[in-house]
């Protein structure tokens, strides 16, 4: 009973947090579903990605792999580099993650961009359950993923909806995410790597390939300045 | 591509994407005491991820042609704005999108 109450509630709490989620995803995912569609896959590809790979850029990418001649090796050096930025998140959730018993399979399976963003950055309430709160951020993301995409398919391009600039609510949700990190920080060493080793990466790399590099220099910069990073405090 | 050869590439997307969700984890276990520097990483890292994911969002905008970025620049404006003012993350969001909207729609 207790139980079911501690779940209620984090379903509540988790809820609102992926709002913009929701729309966000429905509007891709949809686009994904329809984009694949119209290249003459079945709903139950879109449907059936979503669910196993849930992360939307390596599954746009995938459809022309699933189009274009067999070529394994090459998928998996493409999705690995397309991947990779997932092995900052995990670093990043490794100790917030912890102690979160069966759950902890699931929250890593489905540790996308916005399902990290939330879950790293929620002030999740001393009195909701945290492994709940974010397996639940965890779920809705991956419902309205693979519910869009599935809807998508199915409906094809016979669905017309004047939603241009709807997937700006990614960007948005991201934005507010950074200022809210901004206001956190003391110093603003890392927010600023951030930016400036991404602007610079894809001055030079160009938008299909600069993000491992990218994570590259981030790195580099993390621990050549580890020592004024760290006096500057205020990291969460 | 047979069905047997999509169902192949499918797995190795599947496959590959859980590696890189999976191995942090795996390297560094519950049960072991995770290491200074990666610990140390681990708070330093979000805020330079979130500034790289709002880059990755832009990544195609191009500032020489087109519209040059301006309805991109002016709705993170106006996100940003928004929420200096009123903290909500959701009212935020949505004033930068609805007014994103408006510009690609009807402006641009």
């Amino acid at each position: 009973m207790q139980q079911k109450g501690m779940r209620r509630r984090a379903l509540a709490a988790a809820f609102p947090y992926t709002i913009p989620i929701f729309a966000g995803f429905w509007f891709l995912g949809m686009t994904y579903g329809i984009y694949m569609n119209v290249s003459g896959f079945g709903f139950w590809y879109p449907m059936l990605m979503s669910l196993t790979i849930f992360g939307g850029s390596l599954e746009f990418v995938a459809v022309s792999m699933l189009l274009a001649p067999f070529a394994p090796l090459q998928t998996f050096l493409m999705a690995l580099m397309i991947q990779a930025r997932h092995l900052f998140y995990g670093i990043a959730m490794l100790e917030k993650y912890k102690n979160t018993g069966w759950k902890r399979f699931y929250l890593i399976f489905g540790l996308c961009d916005e399902t990290f963003s939330i879950n790293c950055a929620a002030q999740i309430p001393p009195d909701i359950d945290r492994g709940w709160f974010m397996f639940f951020v965890t779920l809705l993301d991956q419902i309205y993923w693979v519910s869009g995409s599935t809807i998508g398919g199915l409906v094809g391009s016979l669905f017309t909806f004047n939603t241009e600039g709807l997937d700006f609510v990614m960007t948005a949700m991201f934005t507010v995410i950074f200022l809210e990190q901004w206001r956190k920080e003391k110093k603003h060493y890392t927010a600023l790597i951030g930016i400036g080793a991404s602007v610079v990466c894809l001055l030079i790399f160009g938008p299909d390939s600069f993000l491992v590099p990218t994570m590259a220099v981030i790195l580099g910069l993390l621990t050549i300045f580890r020592k004024p990073v760290e006096r500057a405090g205020g990291l969460i | 591509m047979s069905a047997v050869q999509q169902v192949i590439t499918i797995g190795v997307c599947v496959f590959a994407t859980m590696l890189t969700r999976f191995l942090p984890f795996f390297i560094f276990s519950e049960k072991r005491p995770t290491p200074r520097y990666i610990q140390y990483l681990g708070h330093a890292l979000p805020a330079a991820i979130f500034g790289m994911l709002v880059i990755y969002c832009l990544k195609n905008v191009s500032l020489l042609s087109g519209s040059h970025g301006l309805p991109e620049l002016l709705a993170i404006l106006v996100t940003a704005a928004m929420h200096l003012w009123k903290r909500q993350m959701l009212l935020s969001i949505a004033a930068g999108t609805v007014c994103y909207m408006l510009l690609v729609q009807m402006v641009f």
